[in-house]
């Protein structure tokens, strides 16, 4: 089998998986519609591998394969095709994005267990990453967009996944509608390709771009800034950012999947896979690095003082995102790849310890009720340590190689970048310390009444609320179910969790500077022809930056140290004197607002007035009760003379007569 | 003899059963002048018929009154049933073909 | 013939009395002897013009039956004396009126010499000409179609006259008197003037 046979099976397992649970879910017994999922997504993951295996096999020159099934359209110019491509990047992807979705369908298994409707969040999940896989192995813009579309719709289906609670309803929508505005830039941004080119997949495009444009051409700038409106809006990078923090309505595998490990670095893919494009339209890319590093320096503000849990990690991922975005826009692919990587694995290491610290807490997220958890849930506490140690960048954790080395080339590309990489610095070191603050929050201190449950042997249970507006529920369909679990108590959860958190830890191997670059010379194939191939910063220069990335780490945690265990008090003291910035902060830089007051509002007052004015006042009354009303005036005049009135009749009768024979008078 | 004579007279007749007809509220009436009226056509026909030397007219006559008769029939028919039914016999009150 | 002029007129005028009779004589049995009267001046006039046969025919079935049987529903019915002015409306205004227009317009047809067609004596005839035999034979042969039909329609006529004037079950009150109610009062305020 080939390397494309194997493409299309990483495609058709969690198709199959799909099928299989939404048209026989009735039947299945008990948890095996979870089971399944994940069988599916593990013969993913497998295929994965083998495609990986047989692409190596190929000569280095060779290792862009296409394979069309069936050609949607066919014309004198061009064709479209239902077509994949499997090259070193989409393999990439692949394995990141089926391996990580392989875990957390196992933990989903024991985490969704008592919920009314576990049958379907396995085929949503099935779903969802069909479409991520979809969305990576597509061969050409027409593709992408339907996969891209397919993501959206169902990170809408997971977000409102219970789908009787208001908030989580709401948060869908936002998502979805966020999404919309994405599409409709990379709609806009493939027809631009497609009119200049005159083709639409990719290996086709890219090197037509060469031809066609020249150095910041226009339409091309204009392509590429709306392929970026449609990764930033997939990704939550600013402006388009605002529906990430809400989506964490959505169940806690859901936050882990979809939005920390593969969704969300749509974006980034995209933007490392249009890389000729981007280069081509410099001012593009520099956009692209600036937003980046605008949103995570923002993210990272705002995760400084919030307080639900699930939160501060959804405001890291932008954040970590932002990373990312800023490396696949400085030239630095390999580099923002490894960090989409290994990011995938902190990120949904931290999500799921989440999940277990919120069951504990018997649904409740909010950080200031919770404390002391170490003693009551060991595996949970070493889990999300060791993510939070990745996640600030901990030396010789993979995160520090990742993000360090993104800065690094940052720095590399000299001028203005300077600028962006010194911020990155910064929001590094805020990383590091809101990582920690999560953990001496949630972890260390006075244990509350819920952690002293847990030790003494059994988890909290509490009414079924909402934990954003605190109204009652029940625990049926639509709702979270009756029981709460956590990592200790659940094996599937503790498989799920130490491959992570065991990659977290070593999976900085594949690319420590100076030692190992396997993948950078992996992804080789596909980046070859950037012009920023050659131009890696040096090992020494490398080094520095680590090492100026350890020390930043090491000491934003000893902060975090000092505020949250040594000095208690302190940040209420901070955010009392601070009031307006706090605030500032604590209501996400005013965004939900201005979006509210610029967008939302007018929308809202122009539907009314169409409401109003437009459907009832003029359709209605005009045009339709104008038609009705002309017709009845000429039909009531007309029935005037159906008066019933017998002689009346006889007497037009009889005037018809006298015409007729005065006209036959006439005319002989 | 002049036919044309016989014509007016016919004109004459006619012209008296359509008056009628649009005057007299009682029904009986209304059909006693159509009676006037059918009968005018016959005199004109037969005066044709007289003029030209051709029997057909005289056929067309005698067609003409047994049509009157059915139509009297009927018309008679529909005014004993609105006795029956105690509608008032007056052409004016049988408005149901009001639109 | 002056003899034959006379006799016109004489029957002339019996016709228009009659006719005028039943236009304006208010009660309905004096119009159905009116019209009785006119039939049979309209009799003699056929006579005049040769047409014995239908003469004949006027008397025995127009005057002799379709009369009696007007007779017989005016006996049953009874019929209210209407006032000779009738009230307003457009129609009693305007139909005497179209009346006399078409009376008008007819008779400068005749008279003017409009109708070129019209002969003052009228052609010759033969002796099979209006009588029994005449009629017979044309209706036997050139006129079978017309005559069949006629004959059907007739028993169509009768059929319908039996199904309209039968009783129908459940339709009558027992023991109340047919004939439109004498108006009570709430019955008066219902009517409606067209």
């Amino acid at each position: 089998m080939s390397a494309t046979s194997f493409g299309w099976l990483v495609l058709a397992f969690p198709l199959a998986g799909l099928l299989v649970i939404a048209l026989a879910w009735r039947v299945l017994p008990g948890r095996s519609a979870g089971w399944i999922g994940s069988a599916a997504i593990l013969g993913s993951f497998l295929s994965s591998i083998a495609a990986l295996i047989d692409l190596q096999d190929h000569a280095e020159n060779n290792r862009q394969l296409v394979d069309s099934a069936w050609t949607y359209a066919s014309t004198a110019d061009f064709n479209v095709d239902l077509a994949i491509l499997v090259d070193p990047l989409s393999v990439f992807m692949c394995l990141v994005v089926s391996g990580v979705s392989f875990l957390i369908h196992v933990y989903s298994v024991a985490y969704m267990g008592g919920d009314r409707g576990y049958a379907r969040f396995f085929a949503y999940l099935n779903y969802f990453v069909f479409s991520m896989l979809l969305l990576v192995l597509a061969a050409n813009f027409v593709l992408l967009i339907v996969g891209w579309a397919f993501v959206g719709a169902a990170s809408y289906l997971l977000i409102s996944f219970w789908y009787r609670r208001g908030t989580a309803t709401y948060a869908g929508i936002k998502a979805f509608v966020m999404n919309v505005i994405g599409d409709v830039g990379l709609v806009i941004a493939a027809f631009l390709l497609l009119r200049e080119t005159g083709q639409l997949d990719y290996l086709g495009v890219f090197e037509a771009a060469q031809d066609e444009f020249s150095r910041n051409d226009g339409t091309l700038v204009a392509a590429c800034l709306l392929i970026l409106v449609g990764a930033f809006a997939k990704s939550a990078q600013l402006p388009l950012h605002t529906w990430l923090p809400d989506a964490m309505e959505g169940p806690t595998p859901v936050s882990a999947l979809i939005h920390a490990a593969t969704m969300v670095t749509a974006g980034v893919y995209l933007i490392a896979r249009c890389f000729p494009l981007f280069e081509l339209a410099p001012t593009a890319a520099d956009v692209s690095a600036i937003i980046g590093t605008l949103t995570l320096l923002m993210a990272a503000s705002i995760a400084l003082v919030v307080t639900d849990l699930k939160r501060v990690i959804a405001y890291s991922t932008m954040s970590q995102i932002g990373y990312m975005v800023l490396g696949v826009s400085v030239g630095a692919y390999g580099a923002g790849l490894f960090h989409l990587m290994t990011h995938a694995f902190f990120k949904a290491l931290l999500f799921m310890g989440a999940g277990s610290v919120i069951g504990a807490m018997a649904g409740i997220q909010d950080m200031d009720r919770m404390g002391g958890f170490k003693r009551a849930m060991p595996f949970t506490f070493v889990t999300f340590a060791i993510g939070a140690l990745a996640l600030a960048a901990f030396p010789l954790t993979a995160g520090f190689f990742s993000k360090d080395e993104v800065l690094a080339f940052t720095i590399n590309r000299g001028g203005g970048f300077w600028v962006l990489a010194i911020v990155g610095y910064l929001a590094a070191a805020a990383t590091a310390f809101y990582a920690f603050r999560m953990v001496f929050r949630v972890f260390y201190g006075e244990a509350v009444p819920e952690a002293n449950e847990l030790e003494g042997g059994h988890v909290a249970h509490g009414e079924p609320v909402n934990p954003m507006t605190g109204e009652s529920e029940d625990t049926d369909v639509g709702f979270p179910g009756p029981e709460h679990h956590i990592a200790e108590r659940s094996l599937p959860m503790k498989v799920a969790m130490a491959p992570l958190a065991v990659l977290a830890l070593v999976a900085g191997v594949v690319a420590v500077p100076g030692v190992t670059d396997t993948l950078e010379t992996f992804l080789d194939p596909t980046f070859e022809s950037s012009r920023y191939h050659d131009t890696a910063p040096t090992e020494g220069s490398e080094l520095i930056g680590l090492g100026i990335g350890g020390l930043i780490s090491l000491t934003a945690i000893g902060a975090a140290f000092v505020v949250y265990l040594r000095r208690r008090g302190l940040t209420l003291e901070l955010r009392d004197r601070f009031a307006r910035v706090h605030g500032f902060l604590a209501h996400k830089w005013y965004f939900d607002e201005l979006y509210d007051a610029v967008f939302v509002r007018p929308m809202a007052t122009l539907g009314t007035f169409g409401r109003r004015v437009i459907e009832t006042d003029f359709v209605q009354g005009f045009i339709v009760g104008g038609t009705t009303g002309i017709v009845r005036a000429g039909t009531s005049f007309a029935r005037a003379i159906q008066t019933g009135f017998l002689r009346a009749y006889a007497l037009l009768l009889l005037f018809g007569v006298a015409a007729l024979v005065l006209y036959f008078l006439i005319a002989s | 003899m002049d036919v044309v004579w016989f014509l007016v007279l016919s004109a004459f007749i006619f012209v008296i059963g359509a008056a009628g007809v649009l005057t007299r509220r009682n029904p009986l009436v209304v059909l006693l002048c159509l009676e006037l009226m059918l009968n005018a056509g016959n005199l004109a026909l037969i005066a044709f018929s007289r003029m030209h030397g051709d029997g057909d007219g005289q056929i067309f006559a005698l067609i003409v009154m047994v049509i009157a008769a059915c139509e009297v029939v009927i018309g008679l028919g529909i005014i004993v049933a609105m006795y029956r039914r105690r509608l008032p016999i007056d052409v004016d009150e049988m408005s149901e073909l009001r639109g | 013939m002056w003899f034959e002029q006379v006799l016109f007129f004489i029957a002339a005028l019996g016709a228009l009395a009659g006719a005028l009779g039943v236009v304006m004589l208010r009660n309905p049995f004096y119009s159905v002897l009116a019209l009785v009267g006119h039939l049979l001046a309209l009799a003699v006039l056929f006579l005049l013009l040769h047409a014995e046969f239908l003469a004949a025919a006027q008397v025995v079935v127009y005057a002799g039956a379709v009369m009696v049987l007007y007779i017989f529903v005016v006996a049953y019915i009874g019929g209210s004396d209407e006032p000779l002015r009738p009230e307003g409306g457009l129609v009693n205004a305007f139909g005497p009126l179209f009346a006399a227009a078409i009376g008008v317009e007819l008779c400068i047809a005749f008279l003017a010499s409009g109708l070129k067609a019209i002969d003052t004596r009228g052609a010759d005839i033969g002796s099979a000409f209006g009588n029994p035999g005449g009629i017979g034979e044309l209706l036997l042969t050139k006129w079978l179609v017309a005559f069949e039909a006629a004959s059907f329609l007739l028993l169509v006529a009768a059929v319908g006259a039996v199904v309209l004037a039968r009783r129908r079950r459940g339709l009558e009150e027992e023991g109340a008197a047919p004939g439109p109610r004498r108006p009570t009062p709430e019955t008066e305020t219902l009517e409606v003037r067209a």
